[in-house]
């Protein structure tokens, strides 16, 4: 008997684990993969004598349903935009107040009450970019900065094109590229969309993710992707250039928040102001080579940042960006199935 | 006489009970980490979806419904899932081609084995099972590396001079096929080369020596006496290679769907959750046929030598 009891408490023991009480200075933060600098984190550590431990997600899909579940350990998570809406609703966040912490006066004007989360009362900025299109220019000469690249594939372009597999990016772009607007439940725009995308698929060479390395090698010569990794492209090769679609284009950005269950809240709380500060932000866009909503924190970036082509959105296409948002359940599904008749 | 039969009894049953406690804690975690997921996973399919991800406590036939039906997305008709069946079509499809490649391919290495003195036997079976230290991921990486247009084959065809050009070999069902075989191959070899070794050549030769042709023997002896065999390795090729998506993805570009990335598909962006269990069900069931059906067949093949 006593060894069945011994059994049982060993159980729980593991069952236990992932809820046991952390030592003080600690902090989990649960971000996508690739997006931290190392070297940021180090300074936090040092700073504060806090010992930070990043774990990653690769979809805000995947975050939300590991955190809802309850006991993740985690104390801060990094969604995008239009995901923050149902993270509030569902009350996974912690109102922490960052519009009234020290450095919030950092953050850029038009970053500092956004409609996913009026005033600020969860989110602090992490990085912001967009949804366009990469080429390689040694490839293909013509107009880049058209969803044409990926929906109406010239033919230098057919059989290299690579679609990055995000079902609602894919999904918008088609939108935008037949003059629909983003969410929309209207069913001649999404009927155009899938006959747009069904049309498009045989010019296509594959749907992935792994784009750095395949339009590097060559694998790929052009792609749907995000501005931040067309620059890294960029610096490997230059004639890979990022095109900004005149049809419209999604921008969006990811922000950093803590979580209702989070075990370090203090220390949760000075990362978020701690993230605010120019020079911080700046460290970390130098990593991930994406913008950051801080204002001034362009100084404290890598020089190569300063101007570049990717960053710096041209004055011509700066009015064609829409905000992504998040699109009601009924479209969701209409999505979903667009998606996998495209698949079959 | 009642008391010794009692003692013999209580005996029995003692050891009976002890092997039962034995084997609880096996039991236990079978139960735990294996049925209990399951049977969520079923409870789930009577669900209804929640709006973003999750399911709602409200009884829903709407995912078993989804896994065979499909109202149009624009003039609202039901009709048969097509986008579903063609996806299950083909990852039946490949997982069978799969299965026939290596079968043609395992059934000469492990005659070739089965064959050897039996020294150099324990030498080349080492050498099959060498793949299965590296992860599968590492494996599938390894042959993206070699059929890539920058890749071994075609540097070392354009360096030769005999192709100016890249052929395109990585993204096609070549490549997927290839990938397949090569990762599944010794599931097959392995359980073909047992029932080979078991096999009695003396009968092979006997066979030669009543003017058999070589394709007779084969026909006629051979493969009558190894069927377990390749049942057996057919069920462990077949069942892994229908729920695969890491090799038709990697290799295949990931521009069709396999079962694996439909049920994903659900879970994550698709958020239908319910669909996606249901999914899930259906791809056990159709394993669960093939498997009763590989019983039945080995079965019947046990009682006929038996």
């Amino acid at each position: 008997m006593k060894r069945i009891t011994t059994i049982m408490a060993a159980t729980a023991a593991l069952f236990a684990t992932t809820g046991l009480a952390r030592a003080e200075g600690e902090l989990n933060i649960y971000n996508w993969g690739n997006y931290t600098s190392p070297e940021m984190i180090k300074k936090f550590e040092d700073q504060y004598k806090v010992k930070v431990t990043i774990t990653d997600y690769d979809s805000n899909d995947t975050a939300l349903a590991k955190v809802r579940q309850g006991g993740s350990g985690f104390d801060m998570v990094v969604p995008s935009q239009n995901y923050i809406p149902i993270w509030i609703s569902e009350g996974l966040f912690l109102e922490t107040d960052p519009g009234k912490m020290e450095n919030f006066s950092h953050v850029a004007k038009e970053w500092q009450n956004p409609e996913f989360d009026p005033g600020r009362k969860y989110t602090v900025p992490w990085a912001m970019g967009i949804v366009g299109t990469v080429v390689n220019t040694d490839v293909y000469k013509g107009d880049i900065n058209t969803w044409g690249i990926i929906f109406n594939t010239p033919d230098e372009l057919k059989g290299k094109v690579n679609v990055v597999p995000e079902m609602t990016d894919v999904i918008d772009a088609a939108v935008l590229y037949n003059g629909g607007k983003k969410c929309t439940g209207d069913l001649a725009i999404l009927k155009k969309v899938r006959d747009t995308l069904v049309a498009a698929k045989p010019n296509w060479v594959a749907m992935e993710y792994g784009t750095i390395q395949k339009m590097g090698s060559g694998d790929f010569a052009a792609s749907s992707d995000w501005n931040g990794s067309a620059f890294r492209q960029r610096l490997a090769n230059p004639a890979i250039k990022f095109g900004y679609p005149k049809e419209g284009y999604v921008n969006w950005s990811d922000n950093l928040a803590v979580l209702k269950d989070a075990k370090n809240v203090e220390n949760a709380k000075l990362f978020q102001n701690f993230m605010m500060d120019p020079a911080n932000a700046g460290m970390n866009s130098g990593f991930h080579r994406y913008a950051n909503g801080i204002a001034g924190s362009g100084e404290f970036m890598p020089a190569d940042m300063k101007g570049a082509p990717e960053i710096d959105i041209p004055a011509e296409f700066a009015s064609v960006g829409v905000p992504s948002q998040t699109c009601p359940p009924e479209v969701q599904e209409l999505y979903t199935k667009i998606w996998t008749e495209l698949q079959k | 006489m009642t008391d010794a039969a009692g003692t013999i009894e209580a005996e029995q049953s003692k050891d009976i009970r002890k092997r039962w406690l034995l084997s609880l804690p096996a039991l236990l975690i079978i139960l735990l980490a294996a049925t209990g997921p399951l049977l969520i996973v079923l409870l789930y399919s009577f669900l209804a979806p929640g709006p973003y991800g999750d399911v709602q406590w409200a009884p829903s036939l709407e995912g078993w419904i989804g896994v065979f039906l499909e109202k149009d997305i624009f003039d609202e008709t039901l009709s048969l899932a097509s986008a579903h069946i063609s996806i299950f079509m083909r990852s039946v499809g490949l997982s069978l081609v799969t299965t026939i490649l290596t079968l043609l391919v395992g059934f000469p290495t492990a005659y070739f084995i089965a064959t050897r003195p039996e020294k150099t036997r324990e030498l080349w079976l080492f050498l099959i099972t060498i793949p299965f230290w590296t992860n599968l991921l590492i494996r599938t990486f390894a042959i993206l590396e070699v059929i890539r247009n920058e890749g071994l084959i075609n540097g070392l065809l354009i360096k030769t001079g005999l192709i100016a050009k890249p052929i395109q070999m990585l993204f096609t069902d070549g490549a997927i096929l290839t990938g397949m075989v090569y990762v599944y191959l010794p599931l097959m070899v392995l359980p073909l080369y047992a029932s080979m070794e078991k096999l009695d050549f003396r009968l092979v030769e006997a066979g030669y020596d009543l003017y058999a042709t070589p394709f007779r023997v084969l026909r006629k002896i051979i493969i009558p006496l190894v069927k377990p065999g390749i049942i057996a390795g057919s069920i462990l090729v077949f069942i892994p290679a229908l729920g695969a998506y890491v090799t038709p993805s990697i290799l295949g570009g990931g521009k069709n769907m396999m079962l694996g990335n439909l049920i994903e598909l659900q879970f994550g962006q698709g958020r239908n959750w319910p669909l996606g269990s249901a999914l899930s069900i259906t791809l056990m069931l159709i394993v669960m046929v093939a498997l009763l059906v590989y019983v039945r067949n080995a079965g019947s093949q046990g009682s006929r030598h038996g």
